[in-house]
């Protein structure tokens, strides 16, 4: 099986800015993809996941670096980013979109950007599409009672989470930081992940996560021309720093894995819905 | 070259203003084809006999009789019959009427275009975007059946269309993965998103069946994974 879909070439980075290393997940590649565009005239508005009360999560159009920022880093939990896409256009005027989201959300774009249905005027304003790699995702209280219950720190009081070394971390603003074992977190994951066979966000421009590079740095997927050219854009303008990806630790070897797991685990989900007679997308 | 004509039954003009709401891309499928039968936008009487692709839109008011006649006529007429909107494809707005209008009212009863003749594509979408008008029109010229196969499918059982399809089709099925997709596409804001599901307000919804053909985890047809 292709474990990460057709991309041209993958590269391991960050973020030069160190503002933005700060407040993002992990090489900040989103975030600096979002302001270089913002600062460069490539994008006039992008949709991320806000930080909403107690650490939920909330689609929005940003068009300033702040709001940027502000949004940075990974919510754990479903953020109905296309939920924003027309108002983007429509409210916020925007002509070249941003975009950003899990490999299922790029899925459903590039549905909208094949059979425009209801989205008229939409299609020619999407400028980027980035996605994140993903495993799984949780339900807001799913997410809520691993944090509460299991590592016992409120929902008001998350500065961050994260997934890394079989682990998922919770850092309170007061300077905690609890773990749950990953595998502890499975009952709370949403089921219909459990039909999902992409882990690399295969159909985005630029596909990025914290797999394969390490802490602090991201493995980059530049999949169309498109990303390319955005991509080539910013390393132009030095908003990225960048390392040949055989040179990293762990390296795609450990990517490749994870995507094959997701794959195999979830193929045979599939296989077993169809079994019973569960409908599958077709 | 490739004879089109625009009909009109029991509709409100917006998928005409979407058909024609394509801009220069609008030139070039008009540049590729023979329009040859439109209210708005050709002098011409009659529907002529042969055509190759009849653009149909609104529904079909069964409580009166020209109306029938058009329908029947058109699908005799076309080698393509494609149900243009919502109203066409699964009813939409109209699905409501009941009679007892100023001017007509013993006109009670309307059933969309799908559900009175065979048609060969259904565009659901009040209005359908003009993309989607001008992909559908397109990959007809092309004889691009892949690509059309969804449309297909939705003249054929697309009748029902609702904001309940989330629901059923999706939410109870253990596949709604929360991408907001629908809430996006949905013309009359009759869909929120409330954690990461969509929340259909029913008397918001008109039945234009927008939300569930953009959900991608209804269909997902293949060849979307081209992406260059
Ligand atoms: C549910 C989930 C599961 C993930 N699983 C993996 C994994 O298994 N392996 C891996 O390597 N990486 C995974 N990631 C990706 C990783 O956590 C980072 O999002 C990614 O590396 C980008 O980091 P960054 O520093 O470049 O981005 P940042 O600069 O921090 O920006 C991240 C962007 O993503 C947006 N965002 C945050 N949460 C969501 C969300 N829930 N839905 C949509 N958009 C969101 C933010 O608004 C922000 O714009 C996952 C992400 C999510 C949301
Ligand atoms: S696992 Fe798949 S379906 Fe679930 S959130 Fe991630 S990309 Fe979406
Ligand atoms: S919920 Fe909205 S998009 Fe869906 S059928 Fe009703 S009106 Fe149309
Ligand atoms: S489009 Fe489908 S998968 Fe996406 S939120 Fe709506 S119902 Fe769920």
């Amino acid at each position: 099986m292709d474990p990460f879909g057709s991309y041209k070439f993958a590269i391991s980075a960050r973020a030069t800015n160190n503002q933005i290393r700060k407040k993002s997940q992990d090489g900040g590649i989103v975030s600096a993809a979002y302001i270089h565009g913002l600062e460069s005239g490539l994008l006039d508005g992008v949709i991320v996941a806000d930080k909403g009360e107690d650490f939920c999560a909330i689609p929005k159009v940003a068009t300033t670096v702040d709001e940027v920022l502000s949004a940075a880093g990974t919510k754990y939990t479903t953020s109905p980013n296309l939920s924003v896409l027309k108002s983007a256009v429509r409210e916020y005027g925007c002509d070249k979109v941003g975009f950003v989201g899990t490999p299922c959300q790029v899925q459903s774009i590039r549905k909208m950007l094949k059979y425009p249905v209801g989205y008229r005027h939409v299609p020619d304003k999407i400028a980027l599409i980035m996605g994140i790699f993903c495993m799984e995702n949780f339900p807001y209280n799913g997410l809520k009672t691993i944090i509460e219950e299991h590592c016992g720190i409120k929902m008001e009081d998350v500065a961050k989470t994260d997934i890394g070394k079989g682990k998922f971390w919770v850092y309170s603003k007061w300077g905690d930081v609890k773990t749950i074992k990953l595998k502890d977190t499975h009952p709370y994951e949403q089921h219909s992940c459990h039909v999902c066979m992409d882990y690399t966000a295969e159909l985005a421009d630029i596909s990025t996560g914290s797999v394969g590079s390490p802490d602090g740095w991201s493995t980059i997927f530049i999949r169309t021309a498109k990303g390319e050219a955005f991509y080539k854009a910013m390393e132009e303008a030095g908003v990225i720093e960048i390392k040949n990806i055989d040179d990293v630790k762990p390296g795609l070897g450990l990517v490749e894995k994870l995507a094959n797991s997701k794959k195999d685990n979830n193929g045979k989900e599939r296989a077993h819905r169809k079994e019973i007679g569960l409908p599958l997308p077709y | 070259m490739v004879k089109v004509a625009h009909v009109q039954l029991s509709s409100c003009c917006g998928c005409l203003v979407s058909l024609t709401d394509t801009y220069e891309k609008l030139l070039d499928v008009l540049g590729a084809i023979d329009l040859v039968y439109s209210q708005t936008l050709a002098d011409v009487r009659e529907v002529p006999d042969d055509v190759d692709i009849i653009l149909l839109e609104g529904s079909v008011c069964l409580s009166d009789h020209h109306a029938l006649e058009t329908a029947l006529a058109c699908r005799e007429k076309a080698k393509i019959l494609v149900a243009l909107g919502a109203c066409a494809a699964s009813g939409n707005i109209t699905r409501f009427s009941r009679g007892g209008q100023m001017s007509k009212p013993v006109h009670d009863a309307f059933a969309p275009l799908t559900e009175v003749v065979k048609c060969d594509l259904a565009i659901p979408g009040c209005p359908p975007s003009p993309e989607s008008i001008v992909a559908v029109i397109t990959a007809a010229l092309e004889g691009d059946m892949d690509y059309l196969e969804p449309y297909a499918e939705l003249a054929k059982y697309g009748s029902e269309a609702c904001g309940c399809d989330l629901i059923v089709k999706v939410i109870n099925k253990s596949l709604c993965m929360g991408c907001g997709a629908c809430a996006a596409a949905c013309p009359t804001r009759a869909v929120t998103m409330e954690c990461g599901r969509p929340a259909i307000d029913k008397e918001i919804c008109i039945k234009c069946g927008a939300c569930s053909v953009q959900c991608p985890r209804i269909r997902f047809p293949e060849l979307i994974e081209k992406i260059e």
